[in-house]
This record gives C-alpha cells, structure tokens and sequence, in this order.
C-alpha cells in the first residue's frame, strides 16, 4: 500500500516512487479514470445546454465566494432557526475537538454505556483533510467508514487515491485477498458481488448500532440551511437519518446562496465525476430531518411515534443536527487573487480523470497530503501549505486537457503555473552552478530556489541560439557520454532521451536567403496567377517558435511554401520567444516580460491587417490562453483574434475558396476513401478545439485521418526530458504508440509529440504541413 | 401540451433498469400487492381511491422495517428527464422505507411527473421553503468500489415505480 510522500525528495527518489506506482497501483488506476474521463467526455458532447450549464455554475461560484462572509451569516441563522447548530472550525484541531465533544455528549446519554461511543462516516475527503478519523479513535471513539471504497483503505490502513473514486488503485483481486486475510470468512471472497454483499452486512450493523452519524455535504444552501449530499451507494442517507444525531462536516467554500442555485451543479457533478446523468441519491436534507430515527435495539417499537400525522411532515423527533463548517486557510484562499478559483471547484475528480499523467501513477503520486490531481496543487497550498504542493506540482505538464473536463471551467493548469513560481521562489538555494549561470533571466530577480533544469528550461530560447550558432559540433557533442553525463547530473536531463539536434541555418535565415519578404510577395503572386485565382488578399506573418526555427526547419518551410502556394505572401522575422518555456517551469515574471516583447514585436503587423500565423500549438495555446494574464486585455485580444494554427489557417483558405490542387494532395484524393493517415493533435491544440481543422483539411487533401483517443504523448515539453519522470513519460507515450502501431503515415502537430512518437514508433514523424505542402 | 412526459419518464427508467407500470387509480392497490416481495412495508399513499394493500405492514417497527424485502412509499414527483423520483422525508418514515428494503416500489400521480430537473426544482423551492428535505432517487444503489459494478449496497438493488394515473 502507498505512503504519503515526503518532502524534498532527491530526482532518484522521486523516480523511484513513480517507478514503483506504474508498476503497482498504475494498472488499476489507468483501468478507472480512463473510463470515466472517455464516459465525461462523452456526456458533455451529448448534452445540449452543457456550456450554459458549466457558464451558469461558476458564476453562482463566483458570486458565492464573493459573498462568503454574509452567507455564514445566513446559513447561521437558518439552521439555528430549524434548530440545528452551526459551528466556524477555523482549523483541523478546531474542528476535530468539536466533533469530539458532540460525540462523548451523545454517547453519554446512552443506557448502555459499556460499549465505547461510535460513529458511521459517509465518505468526505473534508474530514479527511483534517484527519477526523484519527483524532475521535484517540479520544476512544470507534469509526466506520461506510463508503465501500472508503472502508476498503480504513481495513488495508491505506490512504485515497482519488477524490472520487478513493480504492481506485486497488484491484478486486487485492481488496478480494485483502478481506480473506482480514476478516477470515467460511468462504473465500471472489467476485465483486461477494465483497459488496459482506459489506453491506457488515456496515448495515454498524449503522444500526452507531451513536452519531457523520456526513461531509456536496453543497449548502445559507437561505434554508439545506445541505446536499451525492451518493450513488445510498450510504450518506443511511448515515444521516439513522442515528438521532448528525453531523456534517464542510469547506465553507460549499455555501451556495439558494435553492436555485443547487440546480446546475446537481445536473452537472455526476456527468463530471463519472459520466452518469445524474448520480443515483442526490439527498437534500434540511436538517433535523422529519424522519423518524431508527432505534434497532427496541425492535419491536414503531419507527414512528404513534402520534406521527403519516402524511404531514409531522412533530419533529428527537434529532440533533450540527453543521460544521471549515476555515482552514480557505478565508484566506479567497484574498489570494491567483488560489481563489479553487475554492470554486465542487470535487467532482474530472481533472484527475482527464490528466494522462495522473491516469498512469494516481494519486499517491500526484497528490499532496489529501487532495490528488491537478487541482490538487490549489488545495494543498491553500490548506496544507506549499511544501504539500511542492511535492507533486511538478506532475501538471499543462497539458491543459483538464481545462475542458471541470464543470466550473476553473484554470487548473494556470493555479499550478503560480504555485511553481510561489515555489520557485522561496526554496532553497542552489548550489554553485556554472552550466546555467547566466542563465537567470533578469526578470526572475529572486531566484534562489530556481532549481538549476528548470532555469535551463525555462531558457531554452538561449540553449538553442547556442546550439544552432555551434551546429553541428553542439549537435556532436551533445551525444558525447560526458556532456550526457554531465547534463544528467546537473540539469537532470534523462540520458535516454534523444535530444534535438539543432540545425546549423535557422528558419529566418533561411528565409532571408531565398530573398525575404519581397521574393516570397513574388512567389504568392505567381502562384495566384497561376491558379487563376482572385487574390486572396491576405498577408501572413509566420512565427517562427524556438523548435521551427532552430531544430525542425522543414516544418517552417513547408509552411512558407503552401501559404504561398495559395496565394498568401510570408514574412518571418526573427520573433522573440513566446514565453511558453518559462511558464512551464513557472517562471511568470520572464514570461511577463516575453509576452510584452512578443506582442510589441508583432504589433505593427498585426494594426497592418497581417495574420500571425503559428506552427508549434503550444505557443498558439499561449497567445489565446494564459496571454490573457500577462496583457492588457485590448493587447490580449487583438493578438488572440489575429493568430492562427496553421492548418486551421490553411483550412480556412480553402474554405474561402482558395484551390486545393495547389498543395500536395494524396492520390486518393478523389475518392470516397481517401488515403488512410494516423494523426496525433497536441494537448493544448485539442482544449482550444483546433484538431477538427486539421483533420477537415487532411480530408480536403484525399487523406482519411484516424485521431489518436489518448489525449497527451506524456512528453509534453521539457517534462519527458527530465530524469525523474522520464518512466512516467514513457508510459503515457506507449499508449499513444500502441494505437499508431499499426499505421502506415503517422502525423503530429507538435514538436514534442513528434519526438516522442519518432522516439517510441522508431520512424519519422512530422507535421501535417509537410505532408501537405508542394514542393518547389 | 403534446410532449409525452410521462413517456419519456417510462423510458428514462427503463434505462436505468428500474421496472415501470402505468395503472389507474382504482387498480392501484391490487396492482401494489400483486408486485411487492414478502414481507413488505410501507407508508400511507395520498393518492385518492389508492391505499396500502393488507399484505404491506404500514407503521412498521424498527425489527419490520429491518426484515422487510420490500417498500412502498409514495414519491412527491417524478422528473421524467432523468427517471428520477422525489421522496419526501415525513415523520411516517418515507424516507428509511424507501432506503433499507432491497426492493423500493415507489408510486407516483401521472400529474405529478414533471418533464426535466429546471421542473423538479420549481417543486422543489416550496418544499425547501417550508424546510423540508427530498431525496432525488434514481435508479438501483451503485458502486463499482470492489472491482466491478454491484447493485443494492446500501440502497434498494431493485426499484419499481407505478405511475397513478388519475383521471
Ligand atoms: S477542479 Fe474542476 S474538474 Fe477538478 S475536481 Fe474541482 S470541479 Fe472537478
């Protein structure tokens, strides 16, 4: 079973941890979260308002956190009001010692009092963020979780892998085995069937017999101090109507102001957290309930009281209700402008089902002390403190397919993109350093924990300047067992990886040399002549990206020559970097001053009516994405609105009319089957919803694309090259190249899926342009 | 209005694997006996001319209710978007009738089958208002937690819902 990791762990050892969990735990893990993120995915596809849905709950999110301090006064008073209690824990210890004395309260009021007092849970990772159970069996209180997943790891001392789905890394064959040694049964347990039928009795008695019934609360409404639960086993309703006494236990990030606003999210969280409708009990109790509690020592007395007007909610019975609600650093989660968002997130597990990297090793390795999965990097900085988050942080390649999967559109990978910088910036310094010294970017002026990769990362715009000026002897030397040697042990750069090799005429230079701007205006012209074609009127400028211009040129020229070819004039000026690099490794301030560079270098283009067009999708996701954090808003737009993929461009040419025949089109071309053709997007490419131009244009062309289902290569940047999560990378890579084993032509859009397929597929991979384009 | 709501709750349940009759009102009671389990309990049904059949023990005790394989209850409403039903929490004990017996047989007025959730929680604002509690129950108890997708853990692994119709 898996330990809680802990902090400042060396690469080796990070390595090993993530070697030892694809092996045990990263089966059954990738078995479950791969089926509810393909089962999400497709439900949010087949639900027609889905978009209303997820706009409609952030914003009550919003507005809720907004209002906060006044809905605690509101809650308050409504559950004072139906005769409840309601209690501000401001921390762990706080929140604990109440439950506590509710509990030994209870208990002493009993009859009996030789049997210690005991309380049945309904599954909350709340209390599990404040180690409830630990602290009510230290004050002699016995505790049964009655989730079966939840029960599971109480029996195996295991801890949850998941916010949903908690025994999720565990097999029926473990838990199966787990259970025999246990509980020693007439019968080996086998089947699903079995176990669940033993837990059920098992856990049924408990319920009868426990003193106080615990539950956290999937939401809470302050107006009428109603309090939702989402369960599809049954057991949270068990837990709080059976005993006299409840006791719910929630974030108060969980206020919603009315009953309204329960709606969206009721319709949403089941289609989020396992692709269901709607999850099997949505229980909404305003509590003390009407329902009678349920003695089963007097067996023989009425469930209800004789008095009970069998139609009408009837006299209230003997029920005490406490809601706990838990500060814990929320309070101040929400004044910190980057963390607040998190405390929008409802805990519905899509981001951890959508993330490759969290499919192959789960949650005990991406994951901090409770929460898992990228979102989990917001919570463990806000409750548990940034070490908590530092220790899996690095897990979130931004891939950003998680973007698209939460229901309250929350910017996941943006909290982690903060969080590595916040971490960045206290840890501890670095030992001396020559390779990367003169490295630190000047706007990241308090870099004492930058560690020395991440600076070589967040640089690479540099390294690659370096590289292409000293081609081929950097390129040599590069594939030397020293440098390897060397480049491992001080950058943490995985000797198995391939590295790019850098090519000695950059894609600028290049350019410049068959005549700049006016030859390629000359070219575009002939072209248009020849085709016969009106002019297309449009002028491109293509950004030429650190990997087009240094390393894969064929890509950049491959572009140049269809834009022409369909009549469009090219310009590539040497740009400055995108700042995509650095904010990978959570360097905000460089990519803030890159950002500013970037669009200063691109404005008079872009007042002049020309289109930025892009090729890496990475630096096409930064324009449109976290751009609108690092520019003044009327910059961000025009940029967003005036950048382009390029084959979504190339699309949108033809599209206007522009003729095909002039690219390199396949011979089937004119058939109904087209050219069979495996095509891999790109992360970022897919969450902007830009697969589907490319794969329209490959058919334009005669080809029949497949698209790859796995969503992420796993390289995703730097993050495959670096040392400890190289294994981690490979796994995710293999099951891209399993489903393009078989393919004959196999394209990638990005640079880093490129290399990662060449790398598994043993064969060349490049980018649909280079397909498409003709040759001169 | 011409749109089927009742149709379309038919078939939500049936989707979920949940058994569903449509039965006049005078019927309603033979119909209920003829489809619970022994020993069943139940609560007293609100729909005019239905009553509880001899064979379903209404009032039960903890130890019935404890034994019981089935229960009756009545559902407040019906959502026929997802197939759900709303169980009211009354001091007759809907709510745990409706919960520890494997087999729920819930019944509901046809008029009271409201056509999507937006519906349900036109409904649902009165009840809240009056500080009620409902539980939206569709469908069997779930869980795959044990490796595979088992019914009936601690919820009903069974449910029938009979539709009243009351003209
Ligand atoms: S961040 Fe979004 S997707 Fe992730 S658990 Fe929270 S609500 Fe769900």
């Amino acid at each position: 079973m898996a330990e809680r990791a802990h902090p400042a762990r060396s690469r080796d050892e990070t390595a090993a941890q993530i070697r030892h969990l694809l092996e045990t735990e990263g089966e059954a893990v990738h078995a479950h979260s791969s089926t509810m993120s393909a089962r999400q995915a497709q439900i949010y596809d087949e639900t027609d308002d889905i978009e209303t849905l997820r706009t409609d709950a952030r914003a009550i999110k919003e507005d809720a956190i907004d209002r906060l301090p006044e809905l605690l006064e509101t809650v308050r008073e409504a559950v004072e009001a139906n005769g409840g209690t309601v209690y501000v824990a401001e921390d762990a210890a706080d929140a604990n010692a109440y439950v506590a004395d509710v509990v030994d309260d209870r208990a002493d009021g009993r009859d009996d009092v030789a049997d210690a007092p005991s309380v049945v849970k309904s599954k909350s990772m709340t209390t599990e963020e404040i180690d409830l159970n630990e602290a009510l069996e230290r004050d002699g209180i016995d505790v049964y979780e009655t989730d079966l997943g939840e029960w599971v790891l109480q029996v195996a001392d295991d801890t949850p892998s998941h916010i949903v789905g908690p025994a999720m890394h565990l097999s029926r064959e473990e838990i199966a085995e787990l259970f025999t040694e246990r509980f020693d049964p007439d019968e080996e347990f086998e089947t699903a069937a079995q176990l669940t039928e033993f837990a059920r009795d098992y856990l049924g008695e408990r319920i009868r017999e426990a003193d106080v019934g615990i539950t956290g609360a999937n939401f809470v409404v302050a107006e009428t101090g109603t309090m939702a639960l989402v369960t599809n086993e049954g057991n949270a309703r068990k837990c709080a109507v059976t005993p006299d006494t409840h006791v719910a236990i929630a974030g108060v990030e969980k206020l919603l102001p009315s009953v309204r606003d329960l709606e969206p999210f009721v319709d949403l969280i089941a289609k989020s957290a396992t692709g269901q409708p709607i999850s099997q009990y949505v229980t909404m109790l305003t509590p003390p309930t009407a329902s009678p509690t349920l003695d089963f020592a007097a067996p023989d007395a009425p469930i209800a009281g004789t008095d009970a007007d069998a139609l009408s909610a009837g006299t209230e019975p003997d029920r005490e209700f406490h809601l706990v609600l838990l500060d814990n650093g929320r309070l101040d989660m929400r004044e910190d402008d980057q963390l607040r968002e998190t405390l929008y997130c409802v805990r519905c597990g899509a981001c951890s089902n959508s993330c490759v990297n969290f499919q192959s090793v789960g949650g005990h390795a991406f994951g901090g002390e409770t929460y898992s999965g990228g979102i989990a990097t917001g919570w463990e900085a806000g409750v548990h403190g940034q070490d908590s988050a530092a220790e899996f942080n690095d897990l979130c390649t931004g891939c950003s397919q998680c973007v698209n999967a939460c229901p309250v559109k929350i910017d996941i990978p943006w909290i982690n993109t903060v969080v590595k910088d916040r971490i960045n910036r206290e840890g501890d310094a670095e030992s001396y350093d020559f390779l990367v010294d003169g490295l630190t970017p000047d706007a990241e002026t308090d870099t004492s924990g930058l560690d020395s990769g991440k600076r070589f990362f967040g640089n690479i715009s540099t390294v690659a300047k370096l590289g292409s000026a000293t081609a081929p002897v950097s390129n040599w030397l590069a594939e030397t067992g020293l440098v390897r040697t060397l480049l491992e042990s001080t950058l943490g750069i995985d000797r198995r990886r391939d590295l790019p090799t850098f090519q000695r005429e950059s894609l600028v230079d290049w350019f410049e040399a068959q005549g700049g701007v006016a030859a390629s205006r000359r070219r575009a012209e002939r072209a248009a002549s020849h085709a016969n074609a009106a002019d297309v009127g449009r002028e491109a400028v293509l950004y030429p990206d650190v990997y087009t211009n240094y390393v894969d040129t064929d890509r950049g020229k491959a572009a140049v020559r269809t834009l022409e070819a369909l009549g469009v004039p090219v310009s590539v000026p040497d740009l400055p970097e995108s700042g995509r690099a650095p904010l990978s490794q959570g360097m905000i301030a460089t990519a803030d001053r890159q950002a500013s560079r970037l669009y200063g270098a691109v404005a008079e283009d872009l007042d002049a009516g020309r289109d930025l067009v892009v090729i890496e999708p990475s630096d096409l996701a930064a324009f449109h994405r976290e751009y609108e954090r690092l520019l003044p808003t009327r910059s961000f737009e025009r940029l967003r609105d005036n950048s382009y993929e390029v084959c979504h461009y190339v699309y949108g040419l033809l599209e206007n009319g522009t003729d095909a025949d002039a690219l390199a089109t396949a011979d089937g071309g004119t058939d109904d089957q087209g050219e069979p053709i495996a095509y891999h997007s790109h992360c970022q490419q897919r969450t902007l919803g830009l697969e589907a131009p490319t794969t329209a244009l490959l058919e334009r062309c005669g080809y029949a694309p497949r698209t790859s289902s796995v969503e992420c290569c796993g390289m995703a940047g730097s993050f495959g090259y670096k040392q400890e999560y190289y294994e981690l990378s490979m796994d995710v890579g293999n099951r891209l190249a399993q489903e393009f084993e078989s393919a004959e032509t196999v394209v990638a859009s990005g640079t880093s899926c490129g290399d990662q397929l060449e790398t598994l597929l043993e064969r060349d991979v490049s980018h649909p342009i280079e397909l498409l384009a003709p040759d001169r | 209005m011409t749109i089927d709501t009742v149709g379309r709750f038919e078939r939500a349940l049936e989707s979920l694997e949940v058994g569903i009759e449509r039965v006049p009102a005078a019927d309603a009671t033979e119909r209920i006996a003829a489809a619970i389990d022994d020993p069943a309990v139940g609560v007293p049904l609100p729909f005019d001319g239905v009553s509880q059949p001899d064979a379903v023990t209404t009032a039960p005790t903890a130890g019935e209710l404890e034994r019981a394989r089935t229960g009756v209850t009545p559902a407040q409403f019906g959502i026929a978007e997802y197939g759900t039903v709303a169980i009211r929490s009354t001091a007759a004990g809907n709510e745990p009738v409706s919960l520890y017996p494997d087999y729920h047989v819930a019944i509901v007025a046809a008029s009271d089958v409201v056509p999507d959730l937006g519906a349900g929680f036109d409904r649902l604002e009165k009840h809240f208002a009056d500080r009620e509690s409902i539980v939206f129950a569709t469908g069997r108890s779930a869980t795959a937690d044990m490796g595979d997708l088992v019914h009936g853990v601690h919820g009903p692994g069974t449910v029938s819902v009979m539709v009243v119709e009351d003209r």
